[in-house]
């Protein structure tokens, strides 16, 4: 490949192919059997200058390969609210990647579109933080933390570095994590905890692979999911394991393949709190009945499941008028959601439906809409400094009952006096 | 001194020293070279021409676009010295030469080695990942 048989853009792949292997120091490269590809996101003339370069030069995706978000929501370009220049820039950029073999799915979460999932134990080049964090922990594949250029160069010349979290010994948990013995037992039923012990864990555990212990046995999807989304937003994580919930944590044991750990340390309830009182960057902290202006749901992209559940939160009611409630998914679980009717009641109840893209990344609110309610911690944690935006974080269940009433509602649950 | 060349080069510079992680991806505007990450304690400073003393990486996997468009805007620093590899930044360097031939030096050093470069130092780089202080 790197002679050039295979025609310059093939030949461009391999180099930086061969570029991050020395990086990682990585003595070969091995196969790998899907990618998932982040360059699809503009962020200026250089990544149209590199992927024109790919197509001119007659590359192509040897494997699978998914893409993520892009700039803009191809199927409803009217929820744009940035300057036509940028947003024909985004799509050709987008379209590029396609060019390239690869499959639209333009969504940050590949791991829920159907035939998209790796396996147990599969090679694989993913970019975007969570779907790495997710590839990795959740569903047991293996993946390095790939990037932009990285990720369509791994997918074009199907092969990776033979080194990092592609190999038994990186996957070892060197910090254990245990919760502390106080925590009010209804806090593990409590949805927000998830995105709050995430980053926590991105804060403690930085770059190293973390064990948690202590957590309900068979933790759903979603709770990892957002774990791992808000880990890999405060860290650099790209690995961690939950006992008796992810495939490589059976046992504390078998997460830290027999070995004492490196470091512990025990979450509190206190640094618990702190980390969501921290998520909300509106001053005075948002009490109950502070006016907001939109809220943002589906980040990462929501998974059938959570579309379901925010039906049932609606219960039939709308957004209050003058409160912008946008929901983010990907395109293929839109069009199942389109099927069985959800899509439609979402809209009944005045739910702007984004696929495609993020609002925390692109213009998509529309200016001077603050403060905004999620229940992401990962859109909590970009949204201030990417779209001058202030933030109130909350849990599903308390951003669909203040969108309903237009201002916030919180419940009173297991945080206590928050 | 000597680091582990991610990106060869050689390059020249005063140091910038930075006493937190940036990520380069809404951490420097590519058109202007300025840190403009609000919570970093150096914002505003200027990245263009500078050698990057980065201690500590945090890491965002767009970090590579964003050097590569400071690059074809000629607003790059002239070199990064971490402490810690990255992959990122490597292959944002290696795309930046590729499509337009400029060469931005990205080295790994030993800790003690990078502590001892001070804010506004001569740094000067060579292509054997040589690194050269002088006041």
């Amino acid at each position: 490949m790197l002679a050039g048989e295979q025609g310059p853009g093939t030949a461009l792949a391999m180099r930086l192919v061969v570029r991050t292997a020395e990086a990682m120091q990585a003595d070969r490269l091995l196969r790998i059997t899907r990618a998932h590809v982040d360059s699809c996101l503009y962020h200026g003339q250089a990544t149209l200058d590199f992927v024109d370069r790919l197509v001119d030069g007659g590359a192509r995706a040897a494997v699978p390969t998914t893409l993520n978000v892009g700039a803009l929501d191809l199927l409803h370009p009217e929820l744009w609210h940035g300057s036509t220049e940028d947003a024909a820039r985004g799509r050709r950029l987008m379209e590029q990647y396609r060019a390239l073999g690869c499959r639209p799915t333009f969504t940050c979460a590949p791991y829920q579109v159907r035939d998209a999932r790796p396996s147990f134990g599969e090679q694989v080049a993913w970019a975007e933080s969570n779907a790495i964090v997710f590839a990795n922990s959740v569903l047991g594949a293996r993946t390095e933390r790939y990037g932009d250029f990285s990720d369509i160069a791994c997918a074009i010349t199907a092969r990776a570095p033979d080194a990092g979290l592609h190999r038994d010994a990186a996957r070892r948990a060197t910090l254990r994590l245990g919760m502390a013995d106080d925590l009010p037992p209804a806090l593990f039923d409590d949805e927000s905890l998830y995105p709050t012990l995430g980053l926590v864990l991105g804060r403690r555990a930085g770059t190293r692979v973390a064990v948690i212990d202590g957590l309900p046995p068979r933790l759903s999807e979603d709770r990892l999911k957002a774990m791992g989304a808000a880990a890999a937003s405060s860290g650099a994580v790209a690995l961690f394991h939950a006992v008796g919930s992810t495939p490589e944590a059976p046992t504390l044991d078998a997460a830290l393949q027999g070995r004492p750990p490196e470091a512990s340390a025990i979450v509190s309830l206190a640094e618990l709190r702190d980390a969501r009182q921290g998520l909300t960057s509106l001053p005075g902290g948002a009490p109950d009945g502070t006016p907001i202006a939109a809220v943002s749901l589906g980040t990462p992209h929501a998974s059938l499941a959570e579309l379901s559940r925010i039906v049932d939160l609606l219960a039939g009611a709308r957004a209050a008028p003058g409160v912008e409630l946008l929901v983010s998914t990907s395109r293929d679980l839109l069009a199942e959601a389109e099927e069985t009717g959800m899509a439609g009641r979402l809209r009944a109840a005045g739910a702007e439906l984004l696929v495609d893209t993020c609002s925390y990344i692109a213009p998509i609110l529309a200016p001077g809409r603050s403060p905004v309610m999620t229940d992401s911690a990962k859109w909590a944690f970009y949204a201030p400094g990417n779209i001058g935006v202030e933030v109130i974080f909350g849990s599903m269940a308390e951003c669909i009952r203040s969108a309903v009433d237009g201002r916030v509602r919180r419940e009173a649950g297991a945080w206590g006096a928050a | 001194m000597k680091g582990r060349v991610l990106a060869g080069g050689s390059a020249q510079g005063r140091a910038l020293v930075l006493h937190e992680p940036l990520s380069l991806w809404g951490g420097m505007d590519p058109a202007t070279g300025v840190l403009t990450d609000a919570n970093h304690p150096q914002r505003g400073e200027r990245l263009t021409g500078r050698v990057l003393v980065m201690p500590a990486v945090r890491g965002s996997s767009s970090a590579s676009s964003v050097l590569a468009e400071s690059v074809r805007a000629r607003m790059h620093p002239a070199a990064i010295l971490l402490g810690e590899p990255d992959l990122i930044l490597a292959v944002g360097a290696a795309v930046a030469e590729e499509l337009y031939g400029v060469r931005v030096p990205v080295l790994v050093m030993d800790a003690t080695d990078l502590l001892a470069i001070r804010d506004g130092a001569l740094v000067a780089v060579g292509e054997d990942g040589s690194v050269g202080v002088s006041r």
